[in-house]
Parts: C-alpha cells; sequence; structure tokens
C-alpha cells in the first residue's frame, strides 16, 4: 500500500489558522490501511486541529469527510457540495488524492495533512515496510522474491555491499534486515547460491520516474 | 601478463614484488597544503597511495583533486570512486578527466551510506539524496569498458581508451559469509585487477577465506592486498570489532592491547606482526596500510617490517 504519516501539528495549524473554514478529508483506501487518512484519522485529527486552532485564538471551522477513493474522480466529485462552503481544504490521502482535489477544485487551496513516503506493506501491528520502488524494471523473479531496489539502503543489483552486520542487518539501521543477507540465505536454502554470480548490468532506470513524468496510454481502453 | 597502464602499482604487482599501498584522507577544507603534508610524510613509502571519496559520507575535498595533487607531489595515486553520489555520466566524465590528469589507478566502492555522515561530532549531510545509478561491480564493468572497449556504458564509444588499473574492495568475514567469496568473483570477472580488503585483525579466519579464494583461482587472476589499520588503543579495537561491518578483532588482540604498557607501541607491534602473517599467506600480493589521522606512523611501520626502500621499478 501507499503508505503516508500525518505531518506535525504545528505545521497544519501554520497552514489552517489563516482561514475561515475548511474540509478535512481522508481516503479509506490506502492511507487507512496505514492508519493515517482514514474515516477514524480524520475524526481524530479533526478535534485535535479544532482545540489547537482554539488554544491560539483562531476560530476557525473544520467540517469533514471520507472518500471511498480520493484518486478516483467519481469520488471526489462526492466532495462539490461541502467544497463549496470552505475557503481552504486540508486532505490527508497520499500525494495522488491531494493533488486531485486541487484539480477538480481550483481555486480552492489544497494543503496536505501527511507525509507520502513508500509503498510498504504492514509486516506486523504497527509496523509497515518498504517493499517496493515503482522501478519500472522488475527483477523479483532473479532476487527470489525479495527487492534490493526498495530494501537495500543503495539499490545494489549485484550483491551485498560491505556493510552487513555480524547479525545481518543492515550498516544503515539496526532494525532493518539486509535485504541482500536475505536473498543470498533464501538463494542457498533452494541450492541456487550460483544464480547469484551472475553479473548484473546497469539497469535502465528511465521507465520509473527518473525516465520523466510518467504516463501511460492504452489503446485498448480509449474508445 | 597484460599490462594495462604501466603505473607503479601495476608494475609492482607484475614484478611479483610484495607491493605497499597506504591512505591518504583528503582534508575537510579546500587548503592543498593539508594533502601535501601527508604527502610530505609519506613520499616514498608505498607504490600507491588510496585517495578516499568523501569517506563515511563526510565532505572531503574531491579524490580527483587530491589525487592530482598527489601525483604533483610525487606520489601516485588510487582513485578511490564511490557510487553514492554521482550517476553514471558524472562518473564517467570524472573518470575521463581524472585520466587526462595523469590518474591511472582507481579503487570502484558502493560507498558508505550519507547517514553516515552524522554519526560522531560531525552533522554530516543525512537529509542528502543519493544516486547509486550503478553499483560498484557495475562500476567496474563501466572502467574496463572505456579501458578494453574505448566504449561508454550506454554504448557510444571513446577515443582514445582510457586505460586504468582496476581495484576493488573485498569484505571476506563479513556476512554472509558464504556469498563473499562469490561476490569477490563477480568483481574480478567484471575487471577488478586488485583488492583491497576490509581492515584484517583475525588472521585465521581471514586465511580461510583467501584459501576459497585460492581454491576458486580468483588469487591468480587479481591482487589481493590485505587491509591493516593500525590499532592504537583496545577501545579503538572494541569499537571496530562491534561496529564497523566486517571488521572481526579477536578478544585475544583486544586484551593484550588492553594490558599493553604502551598502547601506541603495542600497535604498532601488532601491525607488524600482521603485515608479517599475511606476508607468509599464499596469493597475497601486498598490503594496504591505514593510520587513520596518524599517517606519521606509517614510515617506521613500513620501514620495521623489511619493506623499504621500496624496490625501485623499471
Amino acid at each position: 500500500m501507499i503508505f503516508a504519516e500525518w505531518k506535525p501539528l504545528d505545521e497544519l495549524i501554520d497552514k489552517l489558522k489563516i482561514h475561515r473554514k475548511v474540509l478535512l478529508v481522508g481516503c479509506a483506501t490506502c492511507v487507512a490501511e496505514c492508519a493515517a487518512g482514514g474515516e477514524k484519522e480524520v475524526e481524530t485529527l479533526a478535534p485535535l486541529l479544532r482545540m489547537a486552532l482554539k488554544k491560539q485564538d483562531h476560530s476557525i471551522e473544520i467540517i469533514t469527510a471520507t472518500l471511498e477513493k480520493q484518486c478516483e474522480w467519481e469520488f471526489v466529485e462526492q466532495l462539490a457540495q461541502q467544497v463549496a462552503e470552505v475557503d481552504a481544504i486540508m486532505s490527508i490521502a497520499c500525494g495522488i488524492g491531494v493533488q486531485a482535489l486541487a484539480e477538480r477544485f481550483d481555486p480552492v487551496v489544497v494543503y496536505p495533512g501527511v507525509n507520502t513516503s513508500a509503498l510498504t506493506i504492514r509486516e506486523e501491528a504497527g509496523l509497515w515496510a518498504a517493499r517496493c520502488a515503482a522501478c519500472g524494471d522488475c527483477i523479483l523473479g532473479e532476487t527470489f522474491g525479495y527487492c534490493p531496489v526498495a530494501r537495500c539502503a543503495k539499490s545494489l543489483l549485484n550483491g551485498p555491499c560491505g556493510g552487513t552486520r555480524k547479525d545481518g542487518k543492515c550498516e544503515v539501521n539496526e532494525e532493518v534486515d539486509c535485504v541482500w543477507n536475505l536473498i543470498v540465505e533464501r538463494a542457498d536454502e533452494r541450492g541456487r547460491l550460483e544464480s547469484l554470480s551472475k553479473f548484473k548490468k546497469a539497469k535502465d532506470w528511465s521507465n520509473s520516474s527518473h525516465g520523466g513524468p510518467k504516463r501511460v496510454i492504452r489503446e485498448d481502453l480509449r474508445q | 601478463m597484460r599490462m594495462f597502464v604501466g603505473s607503479n602499482l601495476e608494475r609492482r604487482l607484475a614484478a611479483g614484488d610484495f607491493a605497499v599501498t597506504a591512505e591518504v584522507g583528503p582534508p575537510r577544507g579546500p587548503d592543498p597544503a593539508d594533502v601535501k603534508k601527508k604527502a610530505g610524510i609519506l613520499r616514498g613509502v608505498a607504490d600507491a597511495y588510496n585517495v578516499t571519496d568523501n569517506q563515511t559520507a563526510v565532505v572531503r575535498m574531491s579524490s580527483i583533486a587530491a589525487s592530482k595533487i598527489l601525483l604533483q607531489e610525487g606520489l601516485e595515486p588510487v582513485m578511490q570512486i564511490v557510487c553514492r553520489d554521482r550517476n553514471r555520466i558524472a562518473i564517467q566524465s570524472d573518470l575521463l578527466g581524472a585520466w587526462a590528469l595523469g590518474i591511472r589507478n582507481v579503487l570502484c566502492l558502493s560507498g558508505d551510506h550519507q547517514s553516515a555522515g552524522a554519526g560522531g561530532k560531525l552533522k554530516g549531510h543525512p537529509g542528502a539524496k543519493n544516486v547509486y545509478d550503478i553499483d560498484s561491480i557495475q562500476l567496474i564493468s563501466v572502467v574496463k569498458g572505456l579501458r578494453d572497449g574505448a566504449v561508454q556504458e550506454g554504448g557510444d564509444s571513446i577515443s582514445p581508451a582510457a586505460p586504468f588499473f582496476i581495484g576493488a574492495a573485498w569484505t571476506p568475514l563479513g556476512p554472509p559469509e558464504k556469498f563473499r567469496t562469490i561476490r569477490l568473483a563477480k568483481k574480478i570477472n567484471a575487471g577488478a585487477n586488485f583488492i583491497q580488503t576490509q581492515a584484517v585483525y583475525d588472521i585465521k579466519r581471514f586465511a580461510e577465506a583467501v584459501r576459497r579464494a585460492e581454491d576458486m583461482g580468483l588469487t591468480d587472476r587479481a591482487a589481493i592486498l590485505p587491509g591493516i589499520i593500525v590499532p592504537r588503543s583496545a577501545g579503538m579495537l572494541k569499537y571496530m570489532n562491534a561496529n564497523v561491518p566486517g571488521i572481526e578483532v579477536p578478544e585475544e588482540m583486544i586484551r593484550r592491547m588492553k594490558n599493553a604498557a604502551d598502547p601506541k607501541i603495542e600497535g604498532i607491534e601488532i601491525t607488524l606482526e600482521l603485515i608479517d602473517a599475511v606476508k607468509n599467506l599464499s596469493g597475497i600480493k601486498g598490503v594496504h596500510l591505514q593510520a587513520i589521522e596518524a599517517e606519521e606512523l606509517l614510515p617506521d611501520i613500513i620501514r620495521s617490517a623489511g619493506l623499504l626502500p621500496r624496490p625501485r621499478i623499471y
């Protein structure tokens, strides 16, 4: 899922304090899964913002909504009536949702309430970890199901750097597994360590953000 | 063996002499005098001198500039290149520039992650964006392409070719240990001619790793120079053992330093024993010495090890 987390409250207050009435909008998809931008978080954040704004003597009304998907126009449209009442929107969806609202409801200002940072899986309760870097050239079939692009701090493609700790963790973060250590272990378990001796040549990054903003046309879907 | 560039280091190794390389860390400021001072201390004691590339992700004078200063001072550099800060375009551009300046040895490394710069007393640049467009093994193959194929990574040709003597690193005792020899083989297959290793203190385990490399025929295809960092206190050894991945220090050595009347002398003694031990290992072609911010110790150490004067190269 797309992972996001709340921005610091002070930063949000700083943006909102100049407004009269604000619509706080969540999204029931990825950001709800990572407990940052779903309905529950909207209804938790709204009173916190009201309280903090009041404490600083700003009388600002905050109304709320949560869309099923903030990245789909048909759902975005559902906000039209509420947006007409406000002079600003704060979205706690991912950056895609924020931009959808900004585009549809121009010239109403839209602020992001979260920082979107990664494509993750929930490893266990309250713990998310990166799994995909959207690199545009998937090599999971050669790395035994572990992604070194997303999970190696240096995105190395030919094996681990010299920074694997004694316990198999990454030199950058002692809580994080060295993904190359995992790859080698799994390859070894399957008796296929030799397959990792093959040289992986320099990667073509052009099908990711490095190739310029992504734009895809599927002719079969354009009638 | 084919001669690629005829650098001091390459010819020394080709002659079958035990090679000595030492490390020269560039300064955190812009003063060439800092590099010249180290050059003055180390002139004549090694065959080539590694110039680090923003090691531990702390901003320092560029390895290309410091390498050029060494050349002007009559010392042969091994210019280190890390993959953290430059993409394949910038790295190749710098390689061409380095060649134009007379730099002939390079060492290809992944590089310390930018978060490393914020350790210790410095702030570093932990918020920096890293590059890692290519990894260290791909970098080796890029350098080999410029040398052997006169071709850039993207396929465009260059004229003339830019021949370098290509180095790589090896961390034989880092996990996953069973893969470390395979990784060494990948580096040598990609084009590495010489290998400088992570610091060695546990001779027994290092010797086993070298034996595995020898069994794969790797020690005949690239010259392995074990790294030795002059230990200066029990605390330093303990710290490296616990915190520097790939460095294994036997408990006994830490105890020995702790009980030493003069840890500085004991550290030199240990260094000499380590040099002697690796000299006697089959498949070892030299030694890579580091005395971090204590370069003045190296001339005496190298002399005491019987490695001075360096033989003249014809």
